[in-house]
């Protein structure tokens, strides 16, 4: 199956209103920003975001959030974008606050196909109201489900054209286990190659997990975001796979 | 007689002090807020720093890249023997006791050494982070904040106000003006900071604490 495409919106041809959908990233580190840029101009509302952050203020995710689209966000520090609290406040949106231990094993274990799991973090917090306790050995846990979702959209740095996947330092973070909890992973990344230069060892995400791929247009820099031009990018894909 | 001390240097201050505690070959995490501001004081070279975000072995920065931060996604270096991972596994490494001692900023201590540090009720400050996790896992927990909120309030007090973090006590609490060492849920005062006297943090702290200097 050719997972390869050229534009934002042909990736994102199955997203729906009312869709559950997983958001790579710490911050705008490691997040699918072209994704993103893509769902901002798509004609969807509703949707539910599992991401740490969403986003900073009006920047990525926090772009989406500002147009309204997000019903319910489940993600772990929402500290770092005051227009999710200000949201919040006015009845606008749903928070699900989850550590970010279980926020990560949450998802790591819905794509492992496990209902969920019991954990020693948040017991006798507000944050395990309403969550099975259980003693297990004489230590307290509680129960947290798994979460699984319609889509996941990732960055990576690397793909072949059969979806093998590595990454690039500290903008790993979410997106290696959100690529294994989703009907449909469409990852965006710097460079695409042939199969077989990537070395096996190092491949973090393995091509079964991988539905759809494109080169990323909008990049984290130390200036900010920058977009680059269709131009460019096609060079820079013709180039690698020479 | 206190000299008054901008916020920045108050935050140096308790930096540094936090620093001293960093010795031998462990593995720290830093939180989010001054815990960040600890690595240019550590002396010890054998320290390894974990960040929750995905990477063991954090250092300064040498050449800034956007895709290698810390925990409160400013910009950090890679040093030698280190490594990444994804943000399961960085939490399976905490929640599993693996990581030593975690550096941890609050809003609010109580006289038994549970914090608050992830909601202000009616506010945005809507995050906990990785906080509940160092606190069940990591062996040792210490906490760096101000002693005194921005109006002026003790933020050592009786009682938690805002919601708690874990069950758990740290074990040290190091501020601009003390250091606390937490025993059996109960407040010693070991250290004095520099020009500061007993009576002084008596007066600035709502909590009950031993003196034990």
């Amino acid at each position: 199956m050719e997972k390869l495409v050229q534009q934002a919106n042909q990736a994102l041809s199955c997203v729906e209103s009312g869709q559950t959908i997983l958001v790579g990233g710490f911050g705008l580190i490691g997040a699918p920003l072209t994704l993103i840029d893509g769902l901002i101009k798509k004609d969807v509302k509703d949707l539910t975001i599992v991401s740490n952050n969403i986003g900073e203020p009006g920047r990525g995710l926090g772009l989406v959030l500002n147009q309204n689209k997000i019903k319910k966000a489940i993600g772990s520090y929402f500290t770092s974008n005051r227009d999710v609290g200000d949201k919040y406040q006015k009845g606008e949106i749903e928070l699900e606050l989850l550590p970010q231990g279980t926020l990560s094993e949450s998802i790591r274990a819905g794509g492992a196909g496990l209902g969920g799991y019991y954990t020693t973090t948040g017991v006798g917090t507000d944050l395990a109201i309403g969550k099975e306790e259980r003693v297990i050995d004489g230590t307290t846990y509680i129960l947290e489900k798994s979460i699984h979702a319609d889509i996941a959209l990732i960055r990576a740095h690397k793909a072949d054209t059969l979806g093998n996947l590595v990454y690039y330092k500290t903008a790993r973070n979410f997106n290696p286990l959100m690529a294994t909890a989703a009907k449909t992973v469409i990852v965006e990344v710097d460079e695409i190659v042939e199969p077989g230069e990537l070395n096996p060892e190092e491949i973090i995400t393995p091509h079964l997990y991988v539905d759809t791929i494109l080169v990323a247009e909008h990049i984290l820099t130390t200036e900010g975001v920058v977009v680059h031009d269709r131009e460019s990018i096609e060079n820079r894909v013709t180039a690698n796979n020479r | 007689m206190t000299v008054s001390l901008s916020k920045i240097e108050l935050q140096q201050t308790i930096a540094k002090r936090v620093a001293k505690e960093l010795k031998g070959s462990i593995t720290v995490n830093l939180g989010v807020g001054i815990p960040t501001l600890v690595p240019k004081f550590i002396e010890d070279p054998k320290v390894h720093l974990h960040t929750e975000n995905g990477l063991l072995g954090v250092t300064d920065v040498k050449e800034e890249d956007p895709n290698l931060v810390n925990a409160s996604k400013l910009p950090v270096g890679e040093a030698v023997g280190a490594s990444y991972f994804d943000s399961a596994g960085s939490f399976g490494m905490i929640r599993g006791g693996h990581v030593d001692m975690a550096i941890l900023g609050a809003l609010q201590a109580d006289e038994t050494g549970q914090i608050a540090n992830w909601a202000v009720p009616g506010k945005n400050i809507i995050g906990v982070g990785g906080a509940m996790d160092l606190l069940v896992g990591a062996k040792k927990v210490i906490v760096a904040m101000s002693h005194a909120s921005k109006d002026g309030e003790s933020k050592i007090m009786e009682k938690l106000t805002y919601p708690k973090t874990s069950n758990r006590s740290v074990d040290m609490i190091i501020t601009d003006l003390a250091v606390f060492e937490v025993r059996e849920r109960q407040l010693y005062l070991l250290e004095l900071a520099p020009g500061i006297s007993v009576e002084e943090v008596q007066e600035k702290t709502e909590a009950n604490f031993i003196v034990d200097l």
